[in-house]
């Protein structure tokens, strides 16, 4: 058994060097001084994220990728949370179906997506750009955000609303006063699951760039296609640490056990 | 059903029916139709066409390899963690985590710096001497397996992971304590409890692979797959009856191998 356990943990080392060798690799290079990428650099230079903030293109998308992640996000709690909220709060016949319909957009391609959005609310309905960027997004971040909050429901004992209903609390109250508060760790996560899904879409957005209008994964697209430089390893690096600290801030709402559940 | 479910329901509901119900309907029905009649023209010309027939076999080809390459690194490890303490197996979770969040553009581009022909791998076999020429690995399928099967093994280790840590442990301390080696206990309990879980896993790699559009675009160079075929014929080609067929032939074959996987997954699952 010892023989075994040895060679399996050799494995797993493996897998996961793998895994996390090219991200360690590219933020090495991040700091190359010379036009290009090279591993190991040529020496140390910060040059390539001073470039980040010099291209203006990087910082336009940047702010287009932020809000539509964010008011996206919103749309999608607005909408999210009273149906996941009615979910696991009431039995009904039809319910598991209604679950699924809610979260279909995950099993829909998402570039097939992207493309009927483009081909129906751009061209047909004559919706601008960035409303089908923001609705395409708030699209996707749906089974995210009822998925997650769901899943906090499911330990939330709905008793204690019916306590304080019969104490008077009105409906409302009592959703503001002691649902609500008793899930906001759930409703921070889901947020923050929801928005890295968001931030980091490239199937949707791809199809939603016009003039003036694109977002970031979406430049950083274009700009590899045309340059090999290590402007795009220094992005990498600064995207990275955000991914690590909402990371955190999720493991601290609650915990990793979400990402096992299927 | 309850009204008060409805009225909460509803605003979602809606929302989905106007924005992904319709607009995919009424793709599907477009390609239908063609100068007003009824017809199967747009998928039999596809069908016909040898070009797309490739890039169908292409995608999948690296779809099924991406799969069979995920479960063989990922189970193995996935079975370690599950065993591993409670701090190491914390550790390696986030390990695992993190790259699932990390955007796919900046993993598929690290692979960019270590395939390419100056890359990493070429200039450790060019200096030491073992090729003379670099090798062509970059935009090829291969690179797009590399690419996807880093894109996807985050995904299947953590679906078997939470499989394994269902795994009731009193079923394999029973068949240690009646004589099985730890290899039999693994096989004939251990194992067959978890392919559920292992072809759920698959179901995710395969059908995020088949229809991943960043990592090929990156990898691929002109090696085309549905996707970014799809992507081709609608932004660069403006060719949108093509775009829609493409679209729902990727929609059929993602729900036909979910269902069929599902199916097989829960015959297999004894408590199903």
């Amino acid at each position: 058994m010892k023989e075994g356990n040895r060679a399996l943990s050799l494995y797993t080392v493996l897998v996961f060097i793998f895994l996390l060798g090219p991200l360690v690799i590219i933020s090495i290079t991040s700091f190359e001084p010379g036009t290009v990428l090279k591993f190991p650099p040529e020496g140390f230079s910060l040059k390539w994220y001073q470039n980040i903030f010099e291209v203006s293109a990087f910082m336009e998308t940047f702010k287009t990728s932020m809000i539509i992640s964010l008011l996206g996000n919103l749309l999608a709690l607005l909408l999210g949370v009273p149906a996941a909220y009615a979910l696991s709060r009431y039995r009904f016949r039809g319910r598991d179906t209604l679950n699924a319909i809610f979260l279909s957009p995950v099993l829909i391609p998402g570039i097939v997506l992207g493309f009927t959005l483009l081909r129906y609310l751009i061209v047909v309905y004559g919706l601008p750009i960035v409303a089908g960027l923001l609705i395409g997004h708030t699209v996707i971040m749906l089974p995210f955000i009822i998925r997650v909050i769901a899943s906090s429901l499911e330990n939330f004992d709905f008793a204690v609303e019916e306590a304080a209903q019969s104490l008077g609390a009105s409906r409302l109250q009592t959703f503001f006063k002691v649902v609500l508060p008793n899930i906001r760790s759930g409703i921070l996560a889901a947020i923050l699951i929801a928005f890295l899904e968001s931030f980091n879409n490239v199937d949707i957005s791809v199809f939603m760039t016009g003039p003036g209008i694109s977002t970031l994964p979406i430049q950083m697209l274009t700009y590899v296609q045309n340059y090999f430089d290590p402007t795009i390893a220094a992005i990498s690096v600064i995207l990275m640490v955000l991914t690590a600290a909402l990371m955190f801030v999720i493991e601290r709402l609650m915990g990793f056990a979400y990402f096992t559940k299927r | 059903m309850n009204k008060r479910a409805i009225y909460l329901l509803l605003p979602g509901l809606l929302f989905l029916a106007a924005f992904m119900l319709v607009p995919i309907t009424l793709t599907v029905g477009s390609t239908f139709v063609q100068d007003g009649k009824l017809t199967l023209e747009g998928y039999l010309h596809f069908f016909r066409d040898g070009y797309f027939n490739r890039i169908l076999l292409t995608t999948l080809r690296v779809s099924v390899v991406t799969t069979l390459i995920c479960m063989l690194l990922g189970y193995p490890a996935a079975y370690y963690i599950s065993r591993a303490s409670a701090r190491k197996k914390g550790i390696l979770l986030a390990l695992s985590i993190f790259p699932l969040l990390t955007s796919p553009v900046v993993r598929s581009f690290s692979w960019m710096i270590i395939l390419g022909k100056k890359g990493l791998i070429n200039s450790f076999l060019v200096n030491t001497g073992l090729i003379d020429k670099p090798l062509d690995i970059l935009y090829t399928p291969a690179a797009m397996m590399i690419g996807l099967v880093h894109l996807f093994l985050p995904l299947i280790i953590i679906t078997l992971l939470g499989v394994m840590e269902n795994l009731d442990h009193e079923l394999v301390r029973a068949a240690r304590s009646l004589g099985a080696s730890p290899f039999a206990a693994f096989r004939k309990i251990t194992f067959p409890l978890t392919v559920p879980g292992l072809i759920i896993g698959g179901i995710l790699v395969f059908v995020g692979s088949l229809t991943a559009y960043t990592t090929p675009a990156l990898l691929g160079g002109k090696e085309r797959v549905v996707s970014t075929f799809l992507y081709q014929n609608a932004m660069t080609l403006n060719d949108w009856q093509a775009a829609s067929v493409i679209a729902v032939i990727m929609i059929v074959i993602t729900f036909v191998v979910v269902g069929l996987m599902n199916a097989w997954a829960n015959r297999l699952n004894p408590k199903g």
